[in-house]
Order: C-alpha cells, then sequence, then structure tokens
C-alpha cells in the first residue's frame, strides 16, 4: 500500500455529539495532516449523524467519511470492524487514530489484525519523523513507569490515543471540507457478539472526567465510611470523587469512580488524592491534573513526588478541619 | 460442558514498590530490581478465575496457556492450584522478543493444536507492556468472536453472556460459542489456592511446546514476527517539587492546607 495517504480519525460520537476524544483527535490529527502536507479526515460512523459531520469540519477534519446506518445505532465489535475495515479501504490513510476509550481498546486491536499492521495503545504523544516521516507514537509501559516510543513500517500506521493528552482547536465555522457518504454494506447477520443491554452505574452530581475539582480515595481510606467525607469536601469544593482501584476491587464504591490507567483519565485544575499510594498505574489517570494536593501518613508514599503541596498525617484528623476551613473560605 | 482455554503471561511483580523496576535505555527494556517477585499477571489471574466460576457451575474442562521463558515453575502453576486441569508452556528461542502480533500468533497456533474449546479467556491486558492487544488478537486469528473487558461471564443454554464494562457503567452481550473473551478486574478478586490445590499441581505434569510442536512459521514468531519497532525506552522526567504543609498538630495542618490553596488561588 505505498499511495497511503493523510490522517484517518474513526470518530466516536456520544448522545448525538461528537465525543470528547474525537474533538482532541482533530486537534492533535490536524498537527500531524500538517507535518506531513498531507490531509486529515474522520469517520463518523452510527445512526442519524445530522450535522456533525459541518462539526467535525469546523474542528480541523478536511474530509468526513458519514456512515450512516440504523445497525450503527451502538458500538458492536463487529458491525465496526466491517464498516472501518471498507472506510479505510476507500480512505487509504498512512495513519488511522482512534480514541483509547472503551470503543477503541475493543476495535483497533482486532482491526490491526486484519490490516496486517500494528497498533500502538494509549499513546500519549504523536509525532512525525522529520526525516523518514514515519509515525512516532510514544505510549506508557509498566504502568506509566517507562515510555516507550514504537514506529511501525505496515501502513496505516496506527494508534489509539489517550483521553485528555491532545488539545482540541477552536471551532471555526468558516472552514470548508468535504462530506462524503459511504453505505455500510452491512447486514444484521455479521453481528455475532450481539449487544442486548445498556446498564448506566453513572455517580450522581458532576461527571469525574469534566469535573474542575477531584477529591480521590484509596485503599488507606479503610473502607466505605470515609468516602462520605470526601463527598462532603468535594460538595463544598463543587467537585466529584473518585478513587483508585483497590475501594472499588473491595466494592466500597462503584467501579465507575476508578481513575488510572484501567479506569478513567482526569485532568482538573484541583486534584486532591487522599491516603492513596500513588502507584503509576493511578497516576497514569490523573497525572495531567494541573494542581496534586497528595494527603498520606506515609512521607515515602509515589503520591509526594507528582504533588505540589502534600500533608503528612492521618486523613481522619486532617480532613475535616481542612473541610471546614475551605467551607468558610469559600462562603466568607 | 465448555472446554476453556485461558491463556496466561507471568511477568514481574506489578505491584511492587515504585522504583523498583530500573530502565535500560540502552538495551530498551525494563529490568526488576533483585527480590521483585515474578506473579503470574493480575488480570490473566482473573481470566482464569473466570474459567473456574464457569467450571463451578457447569463443570467442563480448563487448559491453561503460557509463552514465555525463565518460568517459575511454582509462580506459573498458580492457575493448576486454583483448580485449572492443565498447563502448557510456550517455550522456544524463536519466541524471544514477541510483540502483540507474534504472541497472538503463537498463542493461537497453540490453541489450534489444543483442538476444541468453546471459550478462550485472556486478561484484558498485561500489567507489563499493558498493550491490551493479545486476546483480539487471537479471535481475529482463530476467526472467532470476541468481547474485551468483562466484569462477569456466565453460560447459559449454549450462548455466553458477557458483562462488558464502559466508561458509564456496562454493556450486556450475548454471544454464541467459539467466542474470546478478556477478563478486566471489575470481576472480582481471583480464588487463594488451597493447599490440596497446590499439593496436586506440584504433582502434576506441565508439557512444553516449541514453535515446530504447533506448527507454527518461524517467520511469524518473536523478533521475526513483530509488527511495530521499539525505538526508545526511557523514563518520563517528572518537575513537580511538593511544598509540605506544616502546623502544630494534624487538624492545624488540615488548616493550613485550605489557606495554602487559597493563596494558589485555587480555592
Amino acid at each position: 500500500m505505498a499511495d497511503n495517504k493523510g490522517v484517518l480519525i474513526l470518530g466516536e460520537i456520544a448522545e448525538g455529539k461528537l465525543a470528547a476524544i474525537t474533538t482532541e483527535m482533530l486537534g492533535g490529527g490536524r498537527g500531524l495532516a500538517d507535518a506531513l502536507g498531507e490531509e486529515l479526515s474522520v469517520a463518523l460512523m452510527g445512526s442519524s449523524i445530522g450535522d456533525l459531520a459541518q462539526e467535525a469540519i469546523a474542528l480541523g477534519a478536511d474530509k468526513v467519511y458519514v456512515v450512516d446506518d440504523p445497525l450503527l445505532k451502538d458500538y458492536q465489535t463487529d458491525s465496526f470492524i466491517a464498516v472501518a475495515e471498507r472506510v479505510i479501504k476507500e480512505a487509504s490513510p498512512s495513519i488511522v487514530l482512534m480514541g483509547q476509550t472503551a470503543m477503541g481498546r475493543d476495535l483497533a486491536p482486532r482491526l490491526a489484525f486484519r490490516l496486517n499492521t500494528a497498533v500502538s495503545m494509549d499513546c500519549v504523544e504523536l509525532a512525525i519523523d522529520p526525516d523518514t516521516k514515519a509515525l512516532l507514537q510514544t505510549r506508557p509501559v509498566y504502568g506509566g513507569t517507562a515510555r516507550a516510543v514504537f514506529t511501525t513500517d505496515a501502513r496505516p500506521q496506527m494508534a489509539t490515543v489517550r483521553p485528555k493528552a491532545m488539545d482540541p482547536l477552536e471551532a471555526d465555522s468558516s472552514r470548508k471540507g468535504e462530506v462524503v457518504a459511504v453505505a455500510a454494506g452491512i447486514d444484521a447477520s455479521i453481528i455475532k457478539a450481539k449487544l442486548v443491554e445498556k446498564v448506566k452505574e453513572e455517580v450522581e452530581g458532576i461527571k469525574l472526567e469534566d469535573a474542575e475539582v477531584v477529591v480521590c480515595g484509596g485503599r488507606g481510606l479503610g473502607g466505605p465510611e470515609a468516602f462520605q467525607e470526601l463527598e462532603a469536601l468535594a460538595k463544598v469544593m463543587g467537585g466529584a470523587v473518585g478513587a483508585t482501584r483497590p475501594p472499588c476491587d473491595n466494592g466500597w464504591v462503584p467501579a465507575a469512580m476508578q481513575i488510572g490507567l484501567t479506569g478513567k483519565i482526569v485532568s482538573p485544575t484541583l486534584y486532591i488524592g487522599i491516603a492513596l499510594s500513588g502507584s503509576s498505574q493511578h497516576m497514569a489517570g490523573c497525572s495531567g491534573s494541573k494542581n496534586i494536593v497528595a494527603i498520606n501518613k506515609d512521607p515515602e508514599a509515589n503520591v509526594f513526588k507528582e504533588a505540589r503541596f502534600g500533608v503528612v498525617g492521618d486523613f481522619k484528623k486532617i480532613l475535616p478541619a481542612f473541610t471546614e476551613k475551605v467551607k468558610s473560605l469559600i462562603s466568607g | 460442558m465448555p472446554n476453556m482455554i485461558v491463556c496466561v503471561k507471568q511477568i514481574a511483580d506489578p505491584e511492587a514498590p515504585a522504583g523498583s523496576l530500573k530502565v535500560d535505555e540502552a538495551a530498551k527494556k525494563v529490568v526488576p530490581a533483585a527480590g521483585v517477585a515474578q506473579v503470574v499477571s493480575p488480570f490473566d489471574e482473573q481470566a482464569v478465575e473466570a474459567a473456574l466460576r464457569i467450571k463451578d457451575a457447569l463443570g467442563g474442562k480448563i487448559t491453561v496457556l503460557s509463552l514465555g521463558k525463565d518460568f517459575v515453575m511454582d509462580v506459573i502453576r498458580k492457575p493448576l492450584a486454583m483448580g485449572a486441569d492443565e498447563l502448557i508452556l510456550l517455550q522456544d528461542p524463536a519466541f524471544d522478543g514477541s510483540d502483540s502480533c507474534s504472541t497472538a500468533y503463537a498463542l493461537a497456533m497453540a490453541i489450534k493444536k489444543v483442538g476444541e474449546y468453546d471459550i478462550v479467556f485472556c486478561g484484558r491486558q498485561a500489567a507489563d507492556w499493558d498493550a491490551g492487544q493479545v486476546g483480539s488478537g487471537i479471535a481475529e486469528l482463530l476467526g472467532i468472536p470476541c468481547v474485551t473487558v468483562a466484569k462477569k461471564v456466565e453460560v447459559a443454554d449454549g450462548t455466553v453472556k458477557v458483562e462488558r464494562v464502559v466508561s458509564d457503567g456496562y454493556e450486556v452481550i450475548d454471544v454464541s460459542t467459539p467466542v474470546l473473551v478478556t477478563v478486566s478486574n471489575e470481576l472480582g478478586e481471583p480464588r487463594y489456592p488451597k493447599l490440596k490445590g497446590i499439593m496436586a499441581a506440584a504433582k502434576k505434569e506441565v508439557p512444553t511446546w516449541s514453535a515446530s510442536d504447533i506448527g507454527a512459521d518461524t517467520s511469524k514468531l518473536g523478533a521475526a514476527g513483530a509488527c511495530s519497532t521499539l525505538l526508545k525506552l526511557f523514563v518520563p522526567v517528572r518537575e513537580a517539587k511538593c511544598e509540605m504543609i506544616e502546623g502544630e498538630n494534624a487538624e492545624d495542618m488540615g488548616a493550613n492546607l485550605a489557606l495554602k490553596l487559597r493563596e494558589a488561588k485555587l480555592i
């Protein structure tokens, strides 16, 4: 495939809008396409896509492949694989980007094997090598302890992108682009693994990924009760509560609250980590926070290495006084 | 009764304290410090647990496959001690330098040699390279459906029902066999081996299969079959300097932290 050209994003649609990850990849992908002097395209696969194509153009796309079919209403591996393969064959891109999301995690490896190429998962940085024009794919490994840079000889070069690793562009409605409708070309019989039910477990209040303040608790909280104090603090600050893996695995809080490599990625203005050690797997989910504050009784805890402010001591005594003072400062 | 295959990987303990893994930038390798234990990758242990829960309910047979080298036998036998029936090791210099592509190919060939299977289980990702590709790759090579990031797997009337974790909850997926399922930590803690299981596991014959045993094309194995090139491996630089908040006592420190955040205009 010597004439592979351009950057193709496999976009995601969430509740009728372009998903945040897709707007981020449009921003990052624009830079890659410009570095190559080639086109940036995005594939929107879904049902009743409407004018999202124009929105994608305003956010940086030169071309939008729209695959609108009732069978694509929800993400299902078998239907999306078939359609993604079809669009990639039509677009013949040099680079394919997906989000490191429930969809991208599932779709990307299978697609890479089908196309006899490789994919680098969970990339935090992508760049074009100025000499070889190859895509340099940087991803954390060993739970974030190290970073690896990969290249791929085969085409297309594929990567999934970690949420919040790239910045969306300012929408510009005067930008021009081309919209290409592509037929899905599938029937229901290809769907072997069938989605029969979607169950929402979203925690009430502000979404973790959107919160400007995140209060996160770890194993050291000792049980579900202490999370009520974290809730109280989050409420005062207008933030959301998250957790490291052990409280979720132990059933203290729902799995949807997990922040980390295998949970959610957050990058709030203020992240307050309480009674958590700061394992690299957890920090992978919050190290993009602008200010990290840590409260832990162990002065050697890893979290202090990434924190701006730290308090060494027992959260049971520190937290109520902290919450009280925050409350009086905010109301005063 | 379902025939199940579980793929597991032996790795350096990912729960070892931060700093116990050293990066050799010249050799592009991560080297565990002396004393860091080898373990079965935690997500893979959960994959074994998922298979055992089905065996508890319906019976059936569990065959465990592991590709690697320098196996610590007490460690890699753990799935047997937990209750799996067979363990087969894939060990051959031809597998050296495997990446996700060549690992998936070798495991797919080994699965074909095992023969009959209803469900293949893998961990959602190995807790060292965190790629999360091998399961989907095996499914593609075998031409079977794949459901990733499962928190619950049940079998009823020949249909496999999988709860798949997504960001705002979970999806219920119905799929018929044969199928590959990758398992996530939300499945819950894997069981501890019982003494009786450990003793039985220690006596079990563990065959080793080479590249030729699985009929593999050596150009698709190990470093030769790798799809991507590792250019560089490095430790990211951290610039944060932590300011420690002092105080007369813990309550005082809590209040001082709030004052500090106000001063920094963060609240």
